[in-house]
Formats: C-alpha cells, sequence, structure tokens
C-alpha cells in the first residue's frame, strides 16, 4: 500500500468487554442489618436482573415493616456510642471505607453496570471514584463539624432513614451516608429495588471496615419499605432522592412530626447556548449533559436553549455528533450509551416520545443496532418544540433532548425559569460578565459555566422549586445531618 | 476539549481493530530523520525501511513517505524510486522561520529541484503573534505557488501559539491560504500533537470543509512514540472525521521513533507475548 492510494477500509474497534470472571457475587444477598446479613422477616428473596439482556443475576432479600422496625432499633441502640466517638475516630472508620471502595474499584464498577445498565465507562470512571472521594471528604469533616457550619457546639440528629434511586446506586449511597455517619448519625439505607447490589457490596465494606453493628443498615426493598422508613417512630430525619411525586408523599406523611427533612427530586433543566459559545464545545456538553448515563440523571440538561442566530448550526452540529455516539452492551469499554434501568422506565420513555410526536415536534433518533435483548432507546433530538408541548415541561429520564430557542439574554432567563423545576443549569457563552449575570438570574441549584454534569464532592448540589431541598455535598451537606447546639 | 479528547483516548482497541489500526497507523506514517548529523547512509537505511518496514511480516505495508532535510533529498529520491513511498522535505527556514521570504523561496525551490514531492514548511510564528495575519498567509501562498504539484503541509509549530484559540485560527489561516495538509509540530520545540490541539485542528479542517469544499490534510507530528498514542489519533481522526478520512491522502503521522514500536506491537498481536527490542531494525 503505497501514499496515494485510496483505502476504502472501514475501521472499527473490535468488541471489547471487560472481563467479568473476577466477580464474587454469591447467588443470594439477605438484609444487611446490625452488621450481618440475615434473611427478611417474611421471607421475601426477588431476583435482581441486568437490564441489557433481562437475565437474573442475584437473588436479593426485601425488606418488610417488620424489618424496618428492627432496623431502627437496632440504629437507635447504636448511635449513643457511635456518636460518643471522638470524631477523628469516626474519621478513621470512613476512611477505611474510602479506601475499600478503591480497592474493590473494578468490582464494584463491573456490578454497577450489570445490575444498572450503565456503560462501564461511566461506573470505572466516574461513579464508584465520586464514591471514594464523597467517603474520604467527609471523613476530613468528621472532626472539624462545627467550622463546616460555623457553630459553637454541634449534635447529630439521631437515627436517619435514607431511600435512594436506581440512576448512580452506589454514588447516591456515598452521597448520604458519608456526610451521615460523619456527623454521629446511625443510618438506615434503602436502595432502589431494581439496582440493590452496589449497596450490598458496600455492607460487605462495612464489615470489612469493622464499622460497629447497627451504625448502618442496607435494606433493598420497594416503595413498602420506603414508606415504613418513613413512617417509622424512632427516625429523626429523612433523606430522599427520587421522584417529585413520591418526594410530596413524604413530605405529607412527615407534616406536623419533628423528623428533619431533605429532598432532591426531579428536574428539567435547561442548557442555554449563547451564539457567542464555542460551538463545539457546546455540543459536547450537551451531549453530556442529556445522553450520560442514558439521560437517567435528574439534572440532565434536557431543555436545550439555544439562540435563535446559532439554532440550525448548533443542531446540525448535534446530530452530526450522536451520530457518533455508540450504543450497545453497557460491558463493552467503547459503549457511550447503555441500556435503560427497567421495562417501566423504558415505557415512561416512549409514552413521552409518543406525545412529543402528537404534539407535533420533530424527532429524530439516531440509527443503531440495539440489541434484541434487555431495555434499550436510541438517543433522540426533539426540534420544533414549543414551551408548552409535555415533552418541554416534563422529566423524561431518558436519553431524549427537546431544542427550544430565543433571542435575548432576558428572553433565555425567562424560559429558563419557566419551570416547576429548579435543579441545575448550564450556561455555554465565552463572555465572562454574561455568565455571571445569567447564572445570578437563574433559579437553579446549580449553574455550570461552559461544562455540564461535573461532580465534586467538595460541591453542594441541590435544589430550587419542586427539584427539592436541602443540600448534599461539601460543608453544606454536613447541614441536614446536624443540630446546632449553640 | 481536552476532555473529549481524553475520553476518546479511553478507546479500547483490541484484537482485530489493533492489527488493522496498527497497519493503517504505518501506512500513514512520515518516516522522518531532521538531524544535524545526518548523512546519506543513514537516509538510505531509513528508506530501506520505509519501504519495507518488517520482511518477516509481509502483510506489513510500506509507509506513506520519508521526510528529510533539502540537501538529503536526493538521497532519498533515489533510494524511493519506484517504490510508491513519497519524498519529503523541511523547507522555508526549518524549524524557526526566521528568515527572509526570499530564503524561504529558495530552500523551497532547492527541495523541489532535488526531487521532494511534499514540502513540510513552517508558519512565520514571528508575524502571527505580532498579529500580522495578512504576512503570515502571503508566506504560505507564496510557497504554495513554488510547490506546484507537489503538496504543501504547512506546520503550526502549535507548542509556541500559546492557546486552542490560537492554533484554531492559525489553522484557518494556513487553509484559506492553500495548504494541502496542516501539520501540528515540528518536533523541535515543546509538546507536539497533544490530543487537544489534534481536535481543534480536526475541528477546523472539518468547519473548514464544509464551508469551502476543499479536503484538507491532516499530519500529527511531534511525540507520538507508542503505538498507543498512534492509535489514539486515528480514534480522533475517526471520531470527528470519519472513516474516510483514515487514508494517507488525508491523515499523516510524522515521527522518528514510532515505527519498531508499532511493529512490536502489532508482533504481540499474532504471537500473543511481547518480543524484544532487538528484534527490530534500527536506523
Amino acid at each position: 500500500m503505497s501514499a496515494g492510494t485510496r483505502t476504502s477500509l472501514v475501521w472499527d474497534y473490535a468488541p471489547a468487554p471487560e472481563a467479568v470472571d473476577h466477580l464474587r457475587l454469591r447467588d443470594r444477598y439477605g438484609l444487611f442489618l446490625d452488621g450481618e446479613f440475615r434473611d427478611p422477616v417474611e421471607g421475601r428473596y426477588l431476583p435482581t436482573i441486568n437490564p441489557a439482556s433481562e437475565e437474573p443475576i442475584a437473588e436479593v432479600g426485601w425488606a418488610g415493616p417488620a424489618d424496618v422496625a428492627l432496623a431502627v432499633e437496632r440504629a437507635r441502640a447504636a448511635q449513643p456510642a457511635w456518636a460518643a466517638l471522638p470524631g477523628l475516630e469516626r474519621g478513621k472508620f470512613l476512611f477505611r471505607i474510602a479506601r475499600l471502595i478503591q480497592e474493590r474499584a473494578r468490582e464494584l464498577a463491573v456490578v454497577e453496570t450489570l445490575d444498572g445498565g450503565k456503560p462501564l465507562r461511566e461506573s470505572r470512571d466516574v461513579d464508584i471514584p465520586l464514591a471514594a472521594a464523597h467517603f474520604f471528604h467527609y471523613a476530613g469533616w468528621a472532626d472539624k463539624l462545627r467550622h463546616g457550619v460555623q457553630a459553637r457546639e454541634v449534635a447529630p440528629l439521631g437515627v436517619v432513614g435514607q431511600i435512594v434511586p436506581w440512576n448512580f446506586p452506589l454514588l447516591m449511597a456515598a452521597w448520604k451516608l458519608a456526610p451521615a455517619l460523619a456527623c454521629g448519625n446511625t443510618a438506615i439505607l434503602k436502595p432502589a429495588p431494581t439496582t440493590p447490589l452496589t449497596a450490598l457490596l458496600l455492607a460487605e465494606i462495612c464489615q470489612e471496615a469493622e464499622l460497629p453493628p447497627g451504625v448502618v443498615a442496607i435494606l433493598p426493598g420497594d416503595g413498602n419499605a420506603g414508606a415504613a422508613l418513613v413512617r417509622a417512630p424512632g427516625v429523626d430525619k429523612i433523606a430522599f432522592t427520587g421522584s417529585t411525586a413520591v418526594g410530596r408523599e413524604i413530605q405529607a406523611a412527615l407534616a406536623g412530626r419533628r423528623v428533619g427533612l431533605t429532598l432532591e427530586l426531579g428536574g428539567k433543566s435547561a442548557n442555554i447556548v449563547f451564539e457567542d459559545a464555542a460551538l463545539d464545545q457546546a455540543v459536547e456538553g450537551i451531549v453530556n449533559g442529556i445522553f450520560f448515563n442514558q439521560g437517567h440523571v435528574c439534572c440532565a440538561g434536557s431543555r436545550l436553549l439555544i439562540q435563535e442566530s446559532v439554532r440550525e448550526e448548533v443542531v446540525d452540529r448535534l446530530w452530526r455528533r450522536m451520530g457518533r455516539l455508540r450504543v450497545g452492551d453497557p460491558l463493552d469499554k467503547n459503549t457511550d450509551v447503555g441500556a435503560i434501568n427497567s421495562a417501566a422506565q423504558l415505557q415512561r420513555i416512549e409514552a413521552l416520545v409518543a406525545a412529543g410526536e402528537a404534539e407535533g415536534a420533530r424527532r429524530r433518533t439516531i440509527a443503531c443496532e440495539l440489541p434484541e435483548r434487555g431495555y434499550w432507546f436510541a438517543p433522540t433530538l426533539f426540534t420544533e418544540v414549543s414551551p408548552a408541548h409535555r415533552i418541554a415541561v416534563e422529566e423524561i429520564f431518558g436519553p431524549v433532548v427537546s431544542v427550544l430557542s430565543f433571542r435575548t439574554q432576558a428572553e433565555a432567563i425567562e424560559k429558563a425559569n419557566n419551570s416547576r423545576y429548579g435543579l441545575a443549569a448550564g450556561i455555554w457563552t465565552d463572555k465572562g460578565a454574561k455568565a455571571f449575570e445569567v447564572a445570578r438570574a437563574l433559579q437553579a441549584g446549580v449553574v455550570w459555566q461552559n461544562t455540564y454534569n461535573h461532580f465534586d464532592p467538595t460541591a453542594a448540589f441541590g435544589g430550587y422549586k419542586e427539584s427539592g431541598f436541602g443540600r448534599e455535598g461539601g460543608p453544606a451537606g454536613l447541614r441536614p445531618y446536624l443540630r446546632i447546639v449553640r | 476539549m481536552e476532555e473529549r479528547a481524553a475520553q476518546l483516548g479511553k478507546r479500547s482497541i483490541k484484537t482485530t481493530a489493533k492489527q488493522q489500526g496498527i497497519r493503517l497507523a504505518i501506512s500513514m506514517l512520515d518516516l522522518t530523520t531532521l538531524e544535524g548529523a545526518d548523512t546519506a547512509g543513514k537516509v538510505r537505511h531509513l528508506c530501506a525501511k520505509a519501504v519495507c518496514p518488517a520482511p518477516t511480516m509481509p502483510e506489513i505495508p510500506s509507509v506513506a513517505a520519508v521526510c528529510v532535510y533539502p540537501a538529503l533529498v536526493s538521497v532519498a529520491r533515489e533510494a524511493l524510486h519506484g517504490t510508491g513511498v513519497r519524498t519529503a522535505s523541511v523547507a522555508a527556514g526549518f524549524p524557526a522561520g526566521q528568515v527572509s521570504l526570499e530564503a524561504k523561496l529558495a530552500d523551497t525551490e532547492d527541495a523541489l529541484a532535488a526531487g521532494a514531492e511534499e514540502i513540510d514548511m513552517v508558519i512565520s510564528r514571528e508575524a502571527f503573534l505580532a498579529g500580522d495575519d495578512a504576512r503570515v498567509q502571503r508566506e504560505i501562498a507564496a510557497v504554495k505557488e513554488r510547490c506546484g504539484e507537489a503538496r504543501l503541509k504547512v506546520i503550526l509549530e502549535t507548542a509556541e501559539l500559546g492557546s486552542y484559540d490560537h492554533v484554531r485560527h492559525a489553522s484557518m489561516l494556513a487553509m484559506e491560504a492553500g495548504a494541502d495538509f496542516i501539520k501540528t509540530s515540528t518536533g523541535k520545540a515543546g509538546a507536539g500533537a497533544t490530543p487537544g490541539v489534534c481536535l481543534v485542528m480536526l475541528e477546523a479542517i472539518r468547519d473548514y470543509a464544509e464551508r469551502s469544499g476543499r479536503i484538507v490534510g491532516f499530519k500529527a507530528a511531534g511525540g507520538i512514540s507508542s503505538a498507543r498514542a498512534a492509535l489514539h489519533r486515528l480514534v480522533l481522526v475517526k471520531e470527528t472525521l470519519g472513516d474516510e478520512w483514515l487514508t494517507a491522502d488525508r491523515l499523516r503521522i510524522g515521527a522518528s521513533s514510532v515505527l519498531n514500536d508499532l511493529l512490536m506491537q502489532y508482533a504481540r498481536t499474532k504471537t500473543g507475548r511481547y518480543g524484544r527490542p532487538e528484534d527490530f531494525s534500527r536506523e
């Protein structure tokens, strides 16, 4: 082959699946209660399945009200001793957990991908390292709590109930457990019914770290277990991440009771592209904003607001870039977009996309071969969307982006804020002053400038309006788990 | 920018894709020697390697070109005669470009007269950084005119430009002035073809092609010394410009030391074990 001759070759990457032979998964996991795995009182075990193949991975015990009551009792019993430990000692336990997460990172990443369908590239590079980073961060706070909240004396709340969603199973568990434990609380964590496995591996890690029995309980289960936890006497605080509908129920259930509450709920976050933005970088940010984790991200940039003068160009570039996304086997190291987490979620996405088409928006879905088994939805772009369309208003929680346009900065702010939600926003511009001006005017808990979906344990995360209240991450994340004595 | 480039650096290239990618990378190499100590003998050895990189593995293709200083072009041309491997020469005051336009043109003419089929010139960073875009373009256009049928690769020397914005701007200037290829670096100054710089230039090429309809090639040079780095550049091109760019007409990798690593990695995909560096000839 010499220079000048045209090769007609298409160079494609051979499949590069991550090995699974190193896993030591058990066939069956009980509830993690009082420092050991035990059968649920009602004896109920259900399989957890791989959404990319619909094959069962392991059987997991489901908690009922009796298990929750027992867990609360043990957590209450363990709490005084845990709180009495010097902060430095509690910190050592958290450091140990963080290091064990790092040691078992590869195993945790593969299990996260098997159980939830997210690409290995993300579980390996984002979920697991960030989970460890959260434990490291709060381990450091454990002996400096009063400085984190600028008080002279602080006290833990007691027993906290924590309910986490299925989109970032281990990471959300870390977000919840690390600050709660650092502050001297004991915790009962309920993972989501479709993705309990990494939380159960975290239970093994707690054992390995020799965390005192009762300090952490992990009770997989569905909404009934969650409801029992919310209503259980003896729980001092509930922290919930999930849908706005369930968040509302929880808030109603807690009304009139002396139980603390933080909610991190849904979103329909605006990603705003100004005409002076670096467009290729903006396109990367849009892709990362909405196709990261198949769009199963509460702060996903699902409402794309583009200045009219560059709308066509940005949409063209975005569409071209979407064509390069590799959809398929989540365990393949080259996969960009994996499987939808569950059949139920796939139905919700399909229903909303159908509504978008029925309401007259123009749908474009990339051409790609999807595996026959499992739950899949190819990345989709809607143009000619009007602000009243359901796909512009409701959270889709899937790889679907709706494009709207604006003419002026004032209109961009108005449209971005015109939402029930207020979790996050993105601003793309090369003008620094404009970025700060717009950021100040946005009703969103997180505003990213010239980037999107970047997370860091030192930064506070949380919502405005129907996206919830309370902050997680950084010193602000200590506040919901502490009582200020003076 | 760097994030996207780094993300593409994590693409996993295994088995058949690795073999195919390595053969592809070799077929796009500009095998280069640019040292004061170069002699006719060294250039002849390099040309032999260029034509037949690994006699024991006949499926390995020839490289695209051999790149030398103007004084050694005639030696290379003679050694490569009839092989299909092209002769390239740096010219126009390489590597600093700090000589008059007349001297640059004379340098270019020398190389062409000796038989160079491709010319690698550097832009005047002095003019670029002083904001004199017109002079940068005028010089490129003048050299291009002397080149005639010979291919002109314009080196931006990105390590000296200072920002990605400058890299993009210089890319556009060079393409508008008539460059057939734009090239990252001379290999003589600082960081060479970093992933971020490559990505910016590839996006500029894509946008220019869309606007003007003219296809400009890309040459990554400087700091690419491992097979892994070479394959990463192929991934960047594939996912930015597409498979139709994976040809020596549009893509080159300039390097003096990467070839043996490519051969060693290739041999490993066949034998399952790493060879010794001594298994491959040194020129």
